[in-house]
C-alpha cells in the first residue's frame, strides 16, 4: 500500500507528503535514532515520538517510506518544511504506536 | 566506476539539528555513481554516526569519503577532546553525551558500535587533548 493510501484509509494527517506514491513494505517502531538507523529497513513506515529535525536525516539515510509521529506529537518548527524539501513523507496521528502498528498490520 | 574519487566535507559543530548534511550528501553522490543500495546505506549510516559524534563531542571536524576500486574509505578527523579509553567507548551503551543530546534521541552509546557494525574495518587513532581520526572501510561487493 502506498503512503498516500495508508494515510487516507487510516485517517493520518500528512504534514509533508512529497512522495505519496512510495510503497510501505514493512514497519519499525523506535525513538533512539542510532538504533532506528541501524535496524529500520528500506520501505518501512517508521513510527516514533521524536519530533526534531534529526528524524528527517535518519529517515533519509535508513530510506524508510514515511515517518509517522504517534500520540499527537507534532513536528518541531521547520521539520515539516525540511521533510518536504528532502522528499520524506511525514504523517501525524493521535493514536499510540501500538494502535498504528495494528493498522499497518492490516494494511500490509 | 571512477577510481580514486573523493568527497570532502566540513562538519559544522555549532548546529546539532542540522547534523547529517554531509552524510545525506554522500548518499546522493554515491547513488549518482551507481553503487548498490546496501553499500550506500552502510557508508551513509556509518558516516552519519561519525558526524553526530563530531558535533556532540568535538565541535565539528572534517570528513573525507574516498571511492576506490574495491572499497569505500571514510576518514573522519576532529580536534576535539580525544577518547581516553577506546575499548570502553566501543562498548554498546557506553556514552558521555549530555542529557540535552539524549533528549534528542542520540547519545545512547550506539554510535561507535554502529560504525563498526556497518563497516568492514574501523581504525581509531585518538590522543586526549589533541583529537581523533577514524578510518572506516566498506568493501564493494564483487
Amino acid at each position: 500500500m502506498t503512503v498516500k493510501e495508508f494515510a487516507a484509509q487510516y485517517g493520518l494527517t500528512a504534514v509533508a507528503m512529497p512522495d505519496g506514491e512510495r510503497d510501505i513494505t514493512g514497519a519499525y517502531i523506535g525513538d533512539l535514532l542510532s538504533w532506528v538507523m541501524g535496524r529500520a529497513g528500506s520501505g518501512d513506515a517508521w513510527v516514533t515520538i521524536m519530533s526534531n529535525q534529526n528524524i528527517v536525516a535518519v529517515a533519509t539515510l535508513a530510506d524508510v517510506a514515511c515517518i509517522i509521529l504517534a500520540e499527537d506529537v507534532q513536528p518541531d518548527e521547520g521539520v515539516a518544511a525540511l521533510a518536504q524539501q528532502k522528499g520524506i513523507n511525514l504523517l501525524c496521528c493521535s493514536r499510540s504506536a501500538y494502535e498504528i502498528a495494528l493498522s499497518l498490520q492490516n494494511a500490509l | 566506476m571512477s577510481e580514486g574519487l573523493s568527497f570532502h566535507f566540513d562538519v559544522d559543530g555549532e548546529d546539532f539539528t542540522s547534523a547529517g548534511q554531509a552524510s545525506v550528501q554522500v548518499k546522493k553522490d554515491l547513488r549518482r555513481l551507481g553503487l548498490d543500495p546496501e553499500t550506500i546505506r552502510r557508508v551513509s549510516i556509518a558516516m552519519y554516526e561519525g558526524e553526530i559524534n563530531m558535533v556532540i563531542h568535538a565541535g565539528g571536524g572534517h570528513a573525507e569519503v574516498r571511492v576506490e576500486e574495491d572499497a569505500i574509505y571514510i576518514i573522519l578527523e576532529d580536534k576535539g577532546p580525544g577518547i581516553a579509553d577506546i575499548e570502553q567507548a566501543m562498548q554498546a551503551g557506553f556514552s558521555t553525551a549530555p542529557d540535552t543530546i539524549r533528549s534528542l534521541g542520540f547519545g545512547a552509546g550506539m554510535g561507535l558500535p554502529n560504525m563498526k557494525r556497518y563497516t568492514d574495518d574501523m581504525d581509531i587513532q585518538s590522543t586526549v587533548g589533541v583529537g581523533t581520526r577514524i578510518t572506516m572501510r566498506v568493501d564493494l561487493p564483487r
